[in-house]
Order: C-alpha cells, then structure tokens, then sequence
C-alpha cells in the first residue's frame, strides 16, 4: 500500500487508514534504529533538502538522521530572519533547489501556509516540519506513535494538551490525528492563549487545569514561549507555573498508567517539574526516537515505494 | 459626438425612472428629446434591446498608485479598467508614494486623470505622509480639487487628532472617508478572526478593531457635526453601529465592496494570497447582513476598494503577501450574480447604490440621466454569461480571488462626457447579439 499523495502538509486533510499506514510503516522502520549498522539502501540516490526558515535542532536532526539512515542525500539550507527581509524569495530558493534535483523538500517556515505555497510552486515532494502556528505533522504522528506504543489503541483514550493553545501547531496536528483515530482530545490553558472558537473543532477545552486532569491517559505538555509574557497573554512565569504547571502532585487526578509527553525543548520548573519530567510516567524520550521512525516512514512512503503520486 | 442609445431599459434612480427607451447623447451631453424626430444619419444609432441604460457608475473607493508604485497601477491604466468594468467616475485614495497630501500633488493627479478614459477624482489625505500624526494641508487640497479626505490604508488612531480632523473638515462641509481599523489589535493579522483562523493557525483580525473604531468616529461625528463616511462595512457590528447613527440623525454615511458580500473567510482555506485582504473576508452571517442592509439603505454606497498589486506582492507567503484585490472589472459581475440575481436588491436599487448615492455623499455632479446632464452612460448586459479571466483585466493587477468563477451580468458600452470608451454594442440593424 502506498501513500497516494505528493505532499504532507497536515494531519486535517489525511484520512484515518492514511494515518495507520504511516504508523504501522514506521514501527517496522524502528527496528532498523536498534541494529549495530543503522543503514538501508532503500533512499539511496534520492536528494532530500531541509529548508528551515525558523531555528530548530531536534526536528531538523531527527529528518537528517532519518534520511542518512535510509541513505539519501541530503542538504540542509537554513534561512536566518524572515523572508522579508532576506534577498531571494521564497518563491525563487525552491524554483532554484528543484532545479539542482531536490526531489524531497523539508520545510519548516514560521509563516503558516508556506509549506502549500511551496508544494503548489514545487513539483518535488513537500513534508511541513512546522509551519507559524498552524500543523507539525511529523510531530503530531510521533506523538501519536508513543500513545499507540504504549497504549496499543485511540479509541476511548482521554488525551490533554496543556499550555499556549493559541500559539501550537503541535496542538493542531494532534487534535486532527487523534481526534480522526476516534481518542477524545482535552486542551487547557491560560483563556488568552486558546485561540478564538476553538470549541467548534473536535475538542474540550479546559482552563481549570485540575478539571483537565481529571482521568486522563495522556498529558502532553507544551514548552510556554517565554516571550509571550511580554506579549501581555499572561502576567508572569510564576503565575503560568502555578496556575498550568504539571507536577506529581496534580498527576494523581490522572489514570494510574498516564503517559507524560512534551515535545520539547522544555523549561523544566516552569510548565513541567523536573520530578515529572524524569519520573516513571515520562516517555519523552521515547518521542525523540519515535520522531525519527516517524520520519523514515515518511520518506519511505513518498520516496522509496515506488508508483507514488506526482514523483518528479 | 451624435449617439442614439435605442430601445434600453433605462433605469435611472436619480430621476426614480425605469422603462424602455431611448436616450440621445449629443455634444457631451444627454438630452431626452423625442427620438422619433431625429435623423440617424448624423451619427451612429445603438441596438440596446434586452440591455440595462444607467447612469454613468461611480467607484468611491480605488487605489491608482500613482505616484509612487506605477509597476502596480497608473493613473491611466486604472482608468482603463474602470472604463472596461462600466465605471465613469473613479475616486482615488490618497496611500500613494508621496501621499497625495498637499495641493501641488492633488493638482498634478488631476491633470493627469483628464488625459485618462474616465472622470479621476481624487481625495487628499488627513495627515502628513499619512503618518497620523500631523493635520495636511486640507484647505490647499481642496482649492485644488480634492473631492474628500481619507485616512484609507493609515487609519489615523488618535481619537483626539480624529476629532480635529473632523472639526477642521465640517468648516468645509467635506466629507471624512475612514478606514476604521485599531491597529493594537491587528499586529500581523492576515484574516477574520473565528474558527477559520483557528485551523489555519493565521494571525486573527478582529471584528471589534473595526467596530471601535467605527463607534469612535461616529462619536466624534455627534461631536463635530463632520459629515462621517464609513469605508468598506465588512461586520454585521458595524452595520449595527451605523444604523444605530442614522437613526440618531449623525451625519454617517457607508460603503461596502462585492467581495464582502460575495465571499466569507473560507476562501483563505487554500491560503490563497488574493483573498488577504483589509478589512478581511468575514463570515456568512455577516455576508447575509450586509445584504440586509444593503436592502433597507443602511449602506448607501457600494465601492471595490480596488487595489492592484504586482505578481511579486502576492506570489508570495500569505503572511508577508500585500492586502487588497482588484475590484473595476469584476464589480458589475458581483453585484447582479450575488445581489440582484441572489434576489438581495433589485437591479434599480444596486444601480442607485453605484451612481447616485455615491454622487451624494461626494457632492459630484454625477451619477443621472437628467435632460443635459454630463453623458455619463454605463450600458450593462445583465443577462451575459461570463467566466473571470485576469490575464483580460485592462488593469495592471491581477490579484483577484475570483479567477475562474462563472459570473452574470456585464458592462457591455462605457459612455464617458460624450464619448465611447468601451463598447461592445451592436448598431442598429446588425444585431447579431453584443459582440465581444
């Protein structure tokens, strides 16, 4: 079974059998991360390029990796300040790199939309590693990953996000993902950070943190921007903390097996208590290897297949 | 020139006239003479069975970027395109480069608006460079010809320099034409702020950052007696606002354009550049109240907010992509498919809401039928079938989200003081249907 698209962009527009096609593609690509020699042939001659218009470690390592392990080759072009301010257009740095024979691009861009805009100028493949405030695709399948992992199923499971609602694209991606493979999805946060009639998509919004809890499978913890304090959305970090932060105590209003997630990078102490953060229930980690898995399934079922849509 | 317009159905709101006629236009001029008596040989005589006669339109609200941004729009090609889309009198605002805000550059966009194929009208700005933060010239632009002032495109945000605009503008008895717009709450807004924005993960522009401000300037029309005009109604909130002046006897008048009647927010769901506009796109209770009050003559005035942009503007990421759509060659279509045939107003009513109702409120002479008026003749094929096509536009622009749409309703001739600037028409004896 192949993955009949040219593009990912989001987990809105892809269909729940889309979904576990990928999942199950990437649990039999994890295997290869354990081996002694972590490489495979199956990319071998494809060009992958990550374009990042936005600063990022994890992500962009974590698509590296996972290109390098399947043998692509792979560039990574980074982008500093916007485009408004920078020489060439967008536009133009994708027309360029097609031409030089990019067949996969990686883009993470702090402008919601552009990845669209790239996969309409583009007739290379095009993965959304993050977009302004709108999808992470990847992130939201790893995180799915993890839950699948641990939990073996969707159906029925209670899953929160807690922290800047408004400003995630992690929180879109996994309230579309999850929500499609039938888990209930709880968001909580400070009211200046849930965006505007968020209560007409498929969740339950929250903004008593301890109601939120309240038997839940899965937290998954956002990193709370610092520099949205001086935005006005919330009066000061010790506030936020005392007010959204998850800590053991408050865990106890959970299921007794919850998975705690973060996507990371975390403030430790602020939004999330380093005791949590190490403690029996984290599976942050495990995200971080998921990611990669994810992401070699990903490239996988785009470039590797064969007789895939819109190759070029 | 010598034109016999024949056998039309001549709505003409301004004289409350709707009926199958004929209209004469000689030396520049319309004069209602029994057409019965005339020789056809001295000039050319019109078939305009099955078509709409109506006073020349007028466009209250385009941007003709001249000075400054030629690669987007001239004064000569804006013209054009108002000529191609049935308008005879277009108004300029004054957010070009510099402003037009003094009387040497008023006086220099006039002049070369009469080298151009319709009536250029021109406003001045409210403030220096509109910058918000000094009064301009007022009085040196109006000797000059400016028709009114406009904060468009820099909506000025102190309400007490507001009020002195206003204080200064009713000793001229001119109307101010505000663009009402809180900027502290639209920092790097894209679109409508509701669940649309929400998924899109766009910049929200909320409804509440026009209605303040429109509530605002109401409240300083109350208190200066300035005659207040209300720019691109895109909120129910604002339609309830203005009512709400009306009734209080303010001297408030408004505008709306087709595309907030013609489209809601979803049409950014594609992230598509030419949908990013300001005021945005709303939603479709507000498309189904701005129908209303088109309907009960709450909004007065339909106007385009015609903005040409050049590719590069647009062809870019939708955050950093310019505001605006180009509206003259598509307005005609939009008001009958989506008000007249959409059974909103009648065709009378859209008429007078695009001549003689903007000629009010700007005090033109401009926008009737009347025996020796100005021959300012728009002739419209209501019937005619057309698909969008932007590569044909006349303007420079091509930013309009509406390529590709099946739309009803076209200006088929473009009379302008007398003379043909567009025309499609048959002459009698040859009709084989407009041509074109």
């Amino acid at each position: 079974m192949q993955l009949q698209r040219k593009d990912v962009l989001g987990l809105q527009e892809m269909e729940p059998e889309e979904i576990r096609l990928i999942l199950e593609t990437a649990i039999s690509h994890k295997e290869i991360l354990s081996r002694p020699v972590k490489k495979v042939p199956i990319l071998r001659g494809k060009s992958i390029c990550t374009l990042f218009y936005e600063n990022s470690t994890r992500t962009r390592t974590s698509f590296e990796l996972a290109a390098k392990i399947m043998s692509a080759d792979t560039t990574s072009i980074s982008v500093a300040g916007s485009a408004i301010n920078k020489g060439e257009s967008f536009k133009d740095t994708l027309l360029t790199l097609e031409a030089m024979g990019v067949d996969l691009f990686v883009i993470r861009h702090g402008a919601s939309g552009s990845p669209h805009f790239a996969a309409r100028t583009v007739k290379s493949h095009v993965i959304n590693a993050g977009d302004g405030m709108h999808e992470h695709p990847t992130q939201g399948l790893l995180d799915m990953l993890t839950i699948l992992e641990n939990k073996e199923r969707f159906e029925g499971l209670k899953v929160l996000i807690v922290g800047d609602i408004m400003h995630s694209r992690v929180v879109r991606s996994n309230l579309w993902g999850l929500s499609k493979m039938g888990a209930e999805v709880r968001v909580c946060g400070p009211s200046t950070l849930l965006p505007t009639e968020i209560e007409k998509l498929p969740v339950n919004v929250y903004t008593d943190l301890d109601e939120a809890l309240d038997r839940v499978d899965v937290v998954n913890v956002l990193r709370i921007q610092l520099e949205r304090m001086d935005r006005g959305f919330f009066p000061s970090i010790r506030e936020y903390s005392e007010l959204f932060g998850i800590t053991k105590e408050r865990l106890r209003k959970c299921k007794p097996d919850v998975l705690v997630m973060h996507p990371g990078p975390m403030n430790r102490g602020i939004e999330i208590t380093p005791d949590v953060a190490d403690g029996e229930f984290a599976v942050i980690t495990d995200q971080v290897t998921n990611g990669v898995a994810v992401r070699m399934a990903l490239l996988y079922l785009l470039l590797g297949g064969g007789g895939n849509v819109g190759a070029a | 020139m010598w034109a016999l317009l024949k056998n039309g159905r001549i709505i003409d709101p301004s004289q409350g006239i709707d009926r199958v006629g004929d209209l004469l236009i000689e030396n520049g001029r319309v004069s209602n003479v029994n057409s019965n008596d005339l020789d056809p040989a001295r000039g050319s005589v019109y078939d305009c069975t099955g078509l709409v006669v109506a006073p020349g339109l007028i466009d209250m609200h385009v941007h003709l970027r001249e000075p400054g941004q030629e690669n987007k729009e001239t004064i000569a090609t804006g013209a054009a395109a108002a000529a191609a889309g049935g308008f005879t009198t277009i108004l300029g605002m004054p957010n070009t480069n510099p402003a037009i805000d003094n009387g040497a550059i008023v006086a220099s966009v006039l002049e070369k608006g009469r080298q151009s194929d319709v009536h250029v009208l021109t406003t001045g700005a409210a403030t220096k460079a509109n910058e918000g933060r000094e009064m301009a010239e007022i009085g040196d632009m109006l000797a000059a010809g400016a028709t009114a002032i406009s904060d468009d495109a820099f909506p000025i945000q102190s309400a007490d320099l507001m009020r002195r605009v206003m204080e200064y503008c009713r000793m001229f008895d001119v109307p101010v034409l505000t663009h009402c717009e809180d900027k502290t709450m639209t920092q790097d807004a894209v679109m409508n702020e509701g669940v649309t924005a929400t998924i899109l993960g766009l910049r929200p522009w909320p409804r509440q950052a026009e209605e303040i401000m429109v509530w605002r300037n109401i409240l300083l029309s109350q208190l200066t007696g300035c005659r207040l005009h209300i720019q691109h109604v895109s909120t129910a909130g604002t339609i309830e606002a203005i009512r709400w002046a009306k009734n209080k006897g303010i001297r408030v008048t408004c505008e709306t354009g087709p595309q907030y009647f013609s489209l809601t927010d979803q049409a950014l769901n594609t992230y598509d550049t030419n949908a990013k506009i300001n005021p945005p796109l709303r939603t479709e209770a507000d498309v189904e109240a701005i129908k209303s009050a088109l309907a009960d003559g709450t909004i007065d005035a339909i106007a385009t907010d015609h903005a040409p942009h050049a590719q590069e503007d647009k062809d870019v990421e939708l955050q950093y992509a310019a505001f605006g759509m180009v509206g003259l060659e598509t307005a005609v279509s939009l008001v009958i498919t989506n008000l007249v045939n959409a059974g909103a107003v009648s065709l009378s009513e859209a008429i007078a809401k695009m001549t003689v109702e903007p000629a009010k409120i700007l005090g033109i002479e401009a926008g009737t039928l009347a025996d020796g008026a100005v021959a300012d003749v728009t002739i419209i094929d209501p019937e005619a079938k057309i698909v969008v096509e932007s590569s044909k536009f006349k303007s420079k622009g091509r930013n309009t989200p509406f390529e590709g749409f099946e739309l009803s309703g076209k200006a088929v001739a473009t009379v302008v003081a007398g003379g043909m600037k567009h025309n499609l028409l048959p002459l009698l004896g040859e009709r084989s249907g407009v041509r074109g």
